[in-house]
């Protein structure tokens, strides 16, 4: 099968693939690149297990052409420790036991982190609405939320 | 008691073990926020192929010819599996604790039971490519009657779903069609009752939609053994359930698991490993084998479906003095978990209320619908819906307040439970209570002052004459044989003479005894 040559950076650092036509960019990011943190949970746009941020915004790998990605800039839960610092995001998820199975994790951070980077101070109804594409199955949301809301005041107070 | 040599373990680990109230954090919580919780599917092994499986479309058809040769031809194409490469195509999960006769192949061979059943195997270079191969296997289905509703199951004439128990119901102890709680007389106490009560309840079955699909993945390992990172919530069980199957030692299997992306009870079926493993074996290569989320739905289990009848006799006074209930489990296409939980809801019979008179009868009913399994305390969890939504219809009908209603029928401590054991810290009361003051909903004084601690006992504990019932012998079953492969040949004798006297259980080997209490394998 031909294989299209494909360029794109992924957590700041160039990459390059050859994917079959058709491949996902869940697909290339774990099975080609070996970024195992985005998620396969329903391969349809239903879970939001595999969310990725492309440019800034938010997009379900699972649904998204990986050849859609040339030339663009993919961030996933990957690069959003400083080194060995945990973002604030995720500190506040450990500190208000926003994870149980933690399959959902990865998907619900991208998402509030694409939220927290356009709108630093959401309200509640801000949060519920944009983790709404994000299923968690053990049925955490309130940790979740409130998750989001003390990252969202505790990185102000830090900035 | 045991006393343990403390200053030997000195160093290990500190004895204060008081932690409640305080928040302590989960082991793997690091592992979650940052994305590296290693999950079955987070393993990519150098040269791995992928198993996809060619499902029934019909939820009942003989199989009068499969052609997989187009697809052995197909491109990628590394192995295709049939059911006569599994070693022992036929199996029943709780045999590993014998209970239940073997039921269930992992490949369909001569007849398909519900629709999703797995038929053929096949391992590629590439999920693509298998899916390719799987459009080109031929199945010449004959379709069968089928029946999907558990009284119609049971009627004269129904069509046998699984030959294994010809009567479409799960025959517990070799003798009994059902389980069967008796404790006093139920006809008696609803004959005096003021008033009584027949509804009819029905719940759905509930699909657990775990986040992630259920799949393993299995690689060889050196010195004959095999790897096998799986998403399951039972890894020993799986394993054990893997050596039958493939008929070789359990010591041949390294099982590695634990992190698991959401269960709920829908991951104990061991649905994937069997044929990963034997895809490891034909081909000599990993083999990854994960379910899409239509098959996670179609041919993963759900939380069974319960219908239930509820008969209730009450006194103007608000007692319950009778309870009669017929539960009919949809148990599907198979046994899997599905006769555990009728035993389970025989034993929370007739609820957490002090009744004289109790009769119930739970069977475990075969139709043609995906296997029911396990899901957060199946086998009760539908039964009290029924229960407690009785008790509010029962307090209705009886002009009385629901949460008095509940504190005045509830067990106290030292009454007598229909399983003929006596209510030990019972806390119901207390419950209802707490629940009242926290919804601010009214309960007069005398219903705040009641306890579990006082009033139960006395006559209350007092067994009701229970009546013998005459055993009717069971009818030669209307056998619709059909075989398999590899089954083993025992496994459909007649049923034995009527009781009494019941069965005496086998001697319990291994694990038998942890379920002594449910299975009837009593431990002194």
């Amino acid at each position: 099968m031909a294989k299209t040559a494909l360029q794109f950076r992924h957590n700041g650092r160039d990459v390059a693939i050859f994917v079959d036509g058709g491949t996902n960019l869940l697909a290339a990011l774990r099975e080609l690149i070996g970024d195992m943190t985005p998620k396969f949970g329903c391969g349809q746009g239903g879970c939001g297990a595999c969310s990725v941020l492309i440019d800034g915004e938010l997009h379900l790998s699972c649904l998204t052409l990986a050849e859609t990605v040339a030339g663009r800039s993919v961030e996933t839960l990957d690069s959003l420790k400083d080194g060995p610092n945990l973002h604030p995001l995720q500190r506040a998820f450990a500190d208000n036991f926003a994870a149980q199975c933690g399959y959902c994790t990865p998907g619900m951070l991208m998402a509030a982190k694409a939220l927290l980077d356009r709108n630093p101070q959401p309200s509640r109804t801000e949060v519920i609405e944009a983790i709404s594409g994000n299923i968690c199955r053990c049925t955490g949301y309130e940790p979740i939320i409130n998750a989001v809301l003390a990252a969202a005041s505790g990185g102000r107070a830090r900035a | 008691m045991l006393e343990l040599r403390k200053d030997i373990f000195a160093d290990e680990r500190d004895d204060n073990l008081k932690e409640i109230g305080k928040g302590t954090q989960r082991q793997d919580m690091l592992g979650h926020v940052t994305g590296t919780s290693t999950y079955f599917d987070d393993h990519k092994l150098q040269g791995m192929l992928h198993l996809k499986v060619v499902r029934s479309t019909h939820p009942h058809a003989r199989l009068r010819r499969i052609d997989t040769s187009d697809a052995e031809r197909s491109a990628g194409v590394r192995r295709i599996i049939r059911g006569s490469d599994v070693p022992r195509n036929l199996n029943t999960l709780l045999s590993l604790i014998n209970f239940g006769k073997d039921d269930e192949p992992s490949l369909a061979v001569d007849k398909v039971r519900y629709k999703g059943e797995p038929i053929v195997a096949i391992v590629a270079d590439s999920p693509r490519e298998a899916y390719e191969a799987m459009a080109k296997v031929r199945i010449d289905y004959e379709p069968l009657p089928a029946v999907f509703d558990v009284e119609d199951a049971l009627k004269p004439g129904a069509p046998v779903v699984n030959e294994t128990y010809p009567k479409n119901a799960f025959i517990y102890h070799d003798v009994y069609d059902h389980q069967k709680l008796r404790f006093g007389d139920v006809e008696r106490g609803l004959a005096a009752a003021d008033h009584v009560l027949e509804q009819r309840y029905q719940m759905s079955p509930i699909e657990h939609a775990p986040t992630e699909t259920n799949g393993s993945i299995a690689a060889p390992d050196t010195n004959g053994r095999y790897i096998v990172y799986t998403s399951t919530q039972a890894l020993f069980f799986s394993l054990d359930t893997c050596a039958k199957i493939l008929d070789v030692p359990s010591n041949t299997f390294h099982f590695i698991g634990g992190t698991v992306g959401g269960g709920f009870g829908g991951k104990v079926d061991t649905l994937t490993e069997p044929l990963a493993i034997l895809g490891a074996t034909l081909t000599g290569r990993p083999v990854r084998y994960v379910l899409g989320r239509e098959e996670e739905m179609q041919f993963g289990s759900p939380r069974g479906a319960e219908r239930i009848y509820i008969k209730d006799g009450v006194m103007r006074d608000g007692r319950i003095v009778a309870r009669k209930i017929r539960a009919l489990f949809d148990s599907g296409a198979y046994t899997r978990l599905s006769s555990y939980a009728a035993v389970k809801c025989a034993a929370h019979l007739p609820g957490p209320y002090t009744i004289p008179n109790v009769h119930g009868d739970v069977y475990c009913v075969f139709t043609n619908r995906t296997p029911a399994t396990a899901m957060r305390g199946f086998g009760v969890t539908a039964m009290d819906f029924a229960i407690e939504c009785q008790m509010d219809k029962l307090a209705h009908l009886v002009g009385m307040d629901p949460m008095e209603f509940r504190i005045l029928n509830a067990y106290r401590d030292g009454d007598m439970k229909a399983h003929r054991r006596e209510a030990k810290n019972c806390a119901l009361i207390e419950c209802v209570q707490v629940a009242a003051e926290k919804a601010k909903w009214p309960i007069r004084e005398e219903f705040k002052r009641a306890s579990s601690r006082k009033d139960g006992g006395g006559s209350r504990a007092a067994i009701s004459p229970t009546p013998r019932e005459s055993y009717a012998p069971a009818t030669a079953p209307s056998q619709q044989r059909t075989t398999y492969d590899r089954a083993p040949a025992a496994a459909r004798e007649p049923p034995p003479p009527p009781p009494p006297p019941p069965p005496r259980p086998q001697a319990p080997s291994h694990g038998a005894a942890r379920f002594s209490s449910v299975f009837g394998t009593r431990r002194r």
